[in-house]
């Protein structure tokens, strides 16, 4: 690497080196023993594990539910964040730091906290059951802990992008004779796009992987309320840790394929900004 | 500019066409309202349930339930493995961040990527990753055993798959922001005379307080509160290998709801501090 060694700066080999063999140790070589154990199984016990009806279930229930939160978190993400960026109202401050709840709040307790307040006989599910709603135990709560989960990805994704939007843009595309609602949809949304799209992609990473504030409200009955995380654990009590890790290493490989959607999506959103 | 754009329009009154970027007040109200009534029934009713489901049965019930052995190891756990954790983080995190924001080599953009990995892994297959590891069928699995090591199902094991969850938090923190601060005072610093200790010290560690603190508080947050990953690799003994959000799921599930409310509201509140001071980082960092 004869481009670092020209630096004047010291530290080079000594901060990469540490870098690379913690990331190593705590991270790449536990990760590649998900892979090397799946290898080791052969693709025929592979393929018999991930189709069957009950894996197959919780990954229709996993990925339909944290799609579901994150369309929905989209939605509202926009109009929090726009209300955050754009109004000003008594309180704000303290609704703005309090959207970052769920980054906070370990997930045991948004879980008991939410099946508490959708169970039949609690503050929102006592409302809902006359209507013959219920949340709690059934795929509707794994949506509810999904939506919580995702809330602040969408709004911190977007709140930034809101804020460095000049102001004459939109006074350009008023004076010129649009209406708010022309601006709006052919002025304000192209450039939000790439912004919306990587928020709905991070809120949806997030929640194919929740475990915490899922378990305690779905009831995890199998083939309807049971998500990936929990099967995974499930196979792992019975000491099935081929069928564990066959299960993970799908999850493991759609994970890395979000990642690598949101980095081209961020990429995208900056050339947008012409950062 | 825009501050006189206003004072006229003010002057002239509640007649004058509102200016093109403001929207008009119902839709303001309206918007405002939903989402304020969103955030409420997603953050403020959880965060109120948690509270009166704790003292429910009053404050003798509630405080009850910290003087139980188990949830006094439990926070001990959970106070460990933070202390543990946070450090070598902190540790990763500045290196990584010198590394990449300092220097140019080939495959930065990889290493990038690869520091925020954990972050796209489900917790439980944090956990199982070092169950494949070091657990009794794992790699390790039979050599730790032979020679009497626990990992799985014992602390080093809570301690390494929190470590794992973790340990993107300071570094991406950092990452961005020595990047976007130069290496024009590192430059004159060392042309100055000073060897890289003092460099980093005296110049880089001042300019990166306030990044560095923000990222110690979401992973300080983060490392107390993990739940998938630490219930993995724990095994779950009681007063051995729970931590708190682990003993508040053994409480829930005993039904033992309010001693379980009266624990997740100390991590309730704990989740609180940390959004309070994150708040006050962020601007201590926007005015600094």
């Amino acid at each position: 690497m004869p481009r670092a060694r020209r630096s004047v700066l010291p530290g080079f080999g000594l901060s990469l080196g540490f870098t690379l063999t913690y990331l190593g140790l705590i991270v790449l070589v536990p990760l590649s023993a998900a892979f090397a154990r799946t290898a080791g199984m052969g693709l025929h016990a592979f393929l018999a594990v991930v189709t069957s009806p009950r894996v197959l279930a919780a990954y229709r229930l996993s990925f339909g539910a944290s799609f579901a939160a994150a369309l929905v978190n989209t939605f509202f993400g926009l109009v929090v964040a726009w209300v955050l960026a754009r109004y000003q109202f008594p309180g704000k401050r303290i609704v703005d730091a309090l959207v970052d709840l769920p980054f906070a709040l370990p997930t045991a307790v948004a879980g008991i906290a939410l099946t508490a307040l959708y169970a039949p006989n609690g503050w929102i599910g006592r409302w809902l059951a006359p209507l013959g709603l219920q949340v709690a135990f059934t795929r509707l709560g794994v949506f509810v802990a999904l939506t919580f989960i995702g809330l602040p990805f969408v709004v911190r994704t977007l709140q930034p992008v809101l804020l460095e939007l000049e102001p004459e843009i939109e006074e350009c595309s008023a004076s010129l004779g649009a209406s708010r609602w022309q601006t709006l949809i052919r002025v304000i949304m192209p450039e939000l796009l790439p912004s919306l799209l990587t928020g709905f992609a991070l809120a949806f990473a997030r929640a194919v992987g929740e475990y915490g504030s899922v378990v305690f409200i779905s009831g995890n009955m199998p083939m309807r309320t049971e998500i990936v995380p929990l099967l995974i654990i499930t196979k792992l009590e019975q000491y099935d840790y081929q069928g564990a890790t066959a299960m993970a290493v799908v999850m493991l490989i759609a994970s890395f394929l979000l990642l690598l959607i949101i980095n081209l999506l961020q990429k995208w959103s900056r050339r947008f900004q012409g950062i | 500019m825009s501050a006189v754009a206003t004072t006229l329009s003010s002057h002239r009154g509640r007649a004058a066409a509102p200016r093109a970027t403001l929207d008009a007040a119902w839709v303001r109200w309206t918007l405002t309202g939903i989402a304020l009534v969103f955030l409420t029934f997603f953050l403020l009713l959880p965060l109120a349930a948690v509270f009166t489901e704790a003292l429910r049965k009053g404050l003798g019930a509630y405080f009850a339930a910290f003087r139980e052995p188990d949830a006094l190891a439990a926070i001990r756990l959970t106070l460990l493995t933070a202390a543990i954790t946070v450090p070598l983080n902190v540790v990763f995190g500045v290196a990584a961040a010198w590394a990449i924001a300092k220097f140019r080599f080939p495959g930065k953009s990889i290493l990038t990527t690869l520091i925020d990995l954990p972050f796209a892994v489900s917790p439980v297959i944090s956990g199982l990753i070092y169950v494949l590891v070091f657990g009794r069928h794992g790699w390790f699995g039979p050599w730790l055993i032979d020679h009497n090591y626990r990992i799985i199902f014992a602390v080093p094991g809570i301690v390494l798959a929190t470590t794992f969850v973790t340990s993107p938090f300071v570094a991406r923190e950092l990452i961005p922001l020595m990047q976007s601060q130069g290496n024009d005072a590192e430059y004159a610093a060392v042309t100055l005379g000073a060897n890289g200790w003092q460099t980093f010290w005296r110049v880089t560690l001042p300019n990166i307080k306030w990044g560095l603190l923000y990222g110690v508080i979401l992973c300080n947050a983060r490392a107390m509160g993990e739940f998938g990953a630490v219930s993995v690799v724990s095994g779950h003994i009681r007063g051995e290998t729970n931590t708190l959000p682990l003993h508040v799921e053994i409480l829930y599930n005993e039904y033992n709801l309010v001693a379980a409310f009266a624990v997740a509201s100390l991590l309730a509140l704990l989740a609180l501090v940390t959004l309070v001071l994150k708040t006050l980082v962020e601007w201590h960092a926007g005015n600094a």
